[in-house]
C-alpha cells in the first residue's frame, strides 16, 4: 500500500484501474475529464489492460457501457451534469438490463443558467432510475467506493449498475492523501467479473431487452429491480464489513458523527460533511450538542439506519444542495417520508444551500443549528429556506445594474 | 453462408434464420427484406435494435430470431453495437470466447432512427471503423406511430403530418450518399422485391469488415396505403421507374447493380399508392407529377 496525494478524479481512475476494469466507454465533460484522460493514458501505455472507446455523446456512451456489460466484460464509465442528463434515457433503461457496471458522476449544477460548479441536482435526477447510488465525502472514499461498487453491482442478489458520486471541484479537483491498496489485495476482495450465463454467444443465443404486452409483466420486471435494490441494502452492509476487514476503512450505508448525545443533527450528503463536522465541533464548544448524519447510500435508501440514528433527537437540519422546483429539498422530502409515523422522531427543518458551488460558511451552520433547535422548541415547521445573505443580494443588484433592465421576466419576490 | 457468389434465385439459402409468425403488418416490405438478409447472414448474429416497428419482433416471451437480440433506444443502436463488438473482442482476446462463438453485430432500425435520431451515433460508429452491418428498413416515415413524415419521406407524399394537397414539402435525404461520404467499407441499397440483388449485396457485405450499410426500401401497406398483396409489385415498380436505384459503394466507387432501361414512368408507381392519390384526385396535379419525374430523370442523367 502506498499513500499519495491525489484528486477525486484521480482516485476514481485508480479505482477503475485497481478494479481490473476491461472496458471504458468515454466522453469528456468538465469536471469529469481528468478521469478519462488518466485512464486513456494508462491504456495507451499498457499500464492498464483495458480498451477505451471514445463515444460521440453520453447517451451513446451509457448505451455502450450497458451493452458491453450485458456481453460480459467489466465496464467503467464516468460523466457529469449535462452529460448525465443527456444520457438519462439510457440511465433509466440500463438497470432493467440487469447488466452490472459502474458509472462515476462528478456532480455539477445544471443549466440554466450555465455553470461549471457543483450541486446535486444532476445526480438526484437519476434517483429513480434503478441505479444504485453511493455518495462520497473524501477522495479516499471515491477510490474505495468504486471497488465496493463492483462487488455490489455484480453480486448475484443485486445485478444492477452502480453510480458513485463525488462533488465537482470540492473533490474532483482537490488533492487529498489517499491510500492506494495493493493490487493483489484488491483482487482478493474483488475477483474477476463472473458474468454467469449472461452475454451473447453463437452457441447460446439470448434476447436481452424485449417488449412486453400489458402492465402485468411490466410491473413484475420493474418490481424485480426494486427488490434487487432492497437486497442491496443487506449486501452493502456485508461488503462494507468485508472491505473494512481487508483494508481497515469502514464505509457504512450511513456515516454518523458525534450523534450519540446530539440534540440537533445535520443531515446532508457528499463532501459538505467535512464542513458540517467542523461546525458540529465548534457548536459543541459553544454549548449546543450537534451531530452529523451523512447517508452514503442514497439508493437503496437506508431508511431504517436513518431512523435508528435520528431517534430521540430534538431537531434535524436537512441541508439540500439541490432544489426540486416547486417542492424544495429532495433529501428533506425523502427523510420526512422515512420518519413519517415513527415515534420519538425529531422535527425536520429544510435548508437549501450550496447551489451552483455557493459556499456554506460556519456562520450559516451555526444559524441552521439554532434555527432547527428553536423550531423544535416551538414545535413549528418553518418553510424551506434558501441560504442567501443580504450582502449577496446587494452584489447581485450590482450585476443587474450592469446587465441593464431589459429583462424579459419580472423578479418574483 | 455460401462462399460462391449467388448466380440465380436457385442459389439462395433454403434455411431461414427468422421464424414466421410475428407482430408485423401483412405485406411488410421491411420484414421481407429482413428475412432475405438474415437468411444470408445466418444465425451467428446479435441484432441490435432501435425503436421502430421491428422492436415488436422480440415480444416477451417470444422471438422469431434464432440468433441474439438487444434493444437499445431510438438514438443509440450503433453505440450498442459498439459496446457489444468491443466486449466480444475483449472476451476473444482474453480467451473467454471461442472463435466459433463470435457473432456479427447487426444494427436493425427503421428510417426514423437511421436518417434522423440515430444519425449522430451512426456517423461516430463509422468514423471509429466499427465492424458491423447496419440494416435499415426504410418505409419513408415514422411507420410505427402512424406514418408521420421523417427525413426519408419523399417529396409530395401524404403522411399524417403532411396531409395537404401538396403532400410532404421536403426532399428525401440521401442516406446512401451520407454514408458513402464517410468512406465506410460498404454501402448498398436493396429491396425485398429483388431477392437475388439483395442476397448478393448482403453476401458481399458479410465478407467484408468494418462499417457496412444495407439500406432497404420497405414498401409499407399501412403507411403508403396499398393492398398488402401488392408489396412485391410496388417494390419492383420502385426499381423499374428508377425511383429507388439499386447500387453499391465499395472501394470508393459507386456501381449501379440494376439500370432500368427503359424506365417506367413514375406515374405507374405513384398511382398504386394512396399516399400519392392527391396527385391524381380530385384533379390531376401535372406540375407535381412532372417535377417528380424530372427529379428521377435528372438522377439517371447524372449517373450517365
Amino acid at each position: 500500500m502506498s499513500r499519495l496525494l491525489m484528486t477525486g478524479n484521480a482516485a476514481a481512475a485508480w479505482g477503475a484501474r485497481l478494479a481490473g476494469v476491461e472496458y471504458v466507454p468515454a466522453f469528456p465533460i468538465t469536471p469529469q475529464t481528468e478521469i478519462i484522460e488518466m485512464l486513456a493514458g494508462w491504456c495507451e501505455r499498457g499500464e492498464m489492460s483495458a480498451r477505451l472507446t471514445m463515444y460521440e455523446s453520453e447517451h451513446s456512451m451509457v448505451t455502450g457501457a450497458a451493452s458491453a456489460a450485458a456481453t460480459g466484460v467489466r465496464t467503467f464509465t464516468a460523466t457529469s451534469s449535462q452529460g448525465l442528463l443527456y444520457a438519462m434515457e439510457m440511465v433509466f433503461a440500463a438497470p432493467g438490463w440487469r447488466a452490472p457496471f459502474v458509472l462515476v458522476n462528478v456532480s455539477r449544477a445544471l443549466a440554466s443558467p450555465i455553470t461549471l460548479e457543483p450541486d446535486h441536482t444532476d445526480v438526484l435526477a437519476a434517483r429513480d432510475s434503478g441505479f444504485i447510488q453511493i455518495h462520497c465525502a473524501t477522495c479516499q472514499e471515491v477510490l474505495d467506493s468504486v471497488l465496493i461498487a463492483y462487488r455490489l453491482a455484480e453480486h448475484p442478489r443485486v445485478r444492477l449498475p452502480v453510480l458513485v458520486n463525488q462533488d465537482g471541484f470540492h473533490l474532483s479537483f482537490t488533492r487529498e492523501p489517499v491510500d492506494l491498496p495493493e493490487e493483489a489485495r484488491v483482487r482478493a476482495f474483488l475477483p474477476p467479473f463472473d458474468a454467469h450465463q449472461a452475454g451473447f454467444r453463437a452457441s447460446r443465443p439470448v434476447s436481452q431487452v424485449v417488449a412486453v404486452l400489458g402492465g402485468s409483466p411490466y410491473s413484475y420486471f420493474r418490481y424485480q429491480v426494486h427488490l434487487a435494490q432492497r437486497e442491496a441494502l443487506d449486501v452493502y452492509d456485508e461488503l462494507a464489513a468485508e472491505f473494512a476487514a481487508a483494508f481497515g476503512r469502514h464505509h457504512g450505508a450511513i456515516e454518523t458523527y458525534r450523534c450519540d448525545d446530539a440534540e440537533v443533527v445535520f443531515v446532508l450528503i457528499g463532501s459538505l460533511a467535512g464542513q458540517a463536522k467542523q461546525a458540529a465541533d465548534r457548536l459543541r464548544e459553544a454549548g449546543l450538542k450537534v451531530g452529523v448524519v451523512r447517508p452514503r447510500l442514497l439508493r437503496p435508501y437506508p431508511a431504517s439506519a436513518l431512523r435508528a440514528a435520528l431517534r430521540g433527537k430534538q431537531a434535524v437540519a436537512v441541508v439540500d444542495q439541490n432544489l426540486s422546483m416547486g417542492s424544495g429539498g429532495v433529501l428533506y422530502a425523502e427523510l420526512a417520508g422515512a420518519l413519517q409515523g415513527c415515534e420519538y422522531m425529531p422535527l425536520l427543518v429544510s435548508f437549501i444551500g450550496g447551489l451552483g458551488g455557493r459556499d456554506i460558511g460556519d456562520a450559516e451552520f451555526f444559524a441552521m443549528a439554532n434555527e432547527a433547535r428553536d423550531a423544535a422548541r416551538r414545535r413549528e415547521v418553518p418553510e424551506p429556506r434558501l441560504l442567501y445573505t443580504a450582502r449577496e443580494l446587494r452584489e447581485l443588484r450590482k450585476l443587474q445594474a450592469i446587465a441593464g433592465t431589459g429583462g424579459v421576466q419580472e423578479e418574483t419576490r | 453462408m455460401s462462399e460462391q457468389p449467388y448466380k440465380s434465385l436457385k442459389d439462395l439459402p433454403r434455411s431461414h434464420a427468422l421464424s414466421p409468425g410475428t407482430a408485423m403488418c401483412a405485406g411488410c416490405g421491411g420484414l421481407e427484406a429482413l428475412h432475405e438478409a438474415l437468411d444470408v447472414l445466418g444465425r451467428k448474429t446479435v441484432v441490435v435494435n432501435a425503436a421502430g416497428c421491428m422492436t415488436l419482433l422480440a415480444n416477451y416471451p417470444y422471438t422469431p430470431f434464432h440468433g441474439s437480440w438487444l434493444y437499445t433506444s431510438m438514438a443509440s443502436a450503433p453505440a450498442g453495437a459498439q459496446g457489444v463488438r468491443d466486449a466480444l473482442d475483449i472476451l476473444r482476446d482474453r480467451g473467454r470466447l471461442a472463435d466459433t462463438d463470435d457473432l456479427t453485430a447487426v444494427v436493425l432500425t427503421g428510417d426514423g432512427s437511421a436518417y434522423g435520431m440515430g444519425l449522430s451515433a451512426t456517423s461516430a460508429a463509422i468514423e471509429r471503423g466499427l465492424d458491423f452491418i447496419y440494416l435499415c428498413y426504410d418505409n419513408e416515415g415514422y411507420g410505427n406511430t402512424g406514418q408521420q413524415s421523417s427525413a426519408a419521406t419523399p417529396h409530395a407524399a401524404k403522411t399524417s403530418t403532411s396531409a395537404g394537397t401538396q403532400g410532404y414539402a421536403g426532399e428525401k435525404k440521401d442516406l446512401f450518399a451520407v454514408w458513402a461520404a464517410h468512406k465506410p467499407s460498404y454501402v448498398a441499397t436493396v429491396i425485398g422485391a429483388d431477392p437475388l440483388d439483395l442476397a448478393r449485396k448482403v453476401q458481399r457485405a458479410a465478407a467484408l469488415k468494418g462499417p457496412r450499410l444495407i439500406l432497404a426500401l420497405a414498401p409499407c401497406p399501412t403507411g403508403w396505403d396499398f393492398d398488402p398483396g401488392d408489396t412485391v409489385e410496388i417494390g419492383r415498380l420502385a426499381v423499374k421507374t428508377g425511383i429507388w436505384p439499386l447500387k453499391e459503394y465499395a472501394d470508393g466507387r459507386i456501381v449501379h447493380t440494376r439500370v432500368p432501361n427503359p424506365r417506367v414512368p413514375v406515374e405507374e408507381y405513384l398511382t398504386r399508392q394512396g399516399r400519392f392519390r392527391h396527385l391524381f384526385e380530385p384533379e390531376r396535379n401535372d406540375a407535381l407529377i412532372a417535377a417528380i419525374q424530372a427529379r428521377v430523370d435528372r438522377y439517371w442523367d447524372d449517373v450517365g
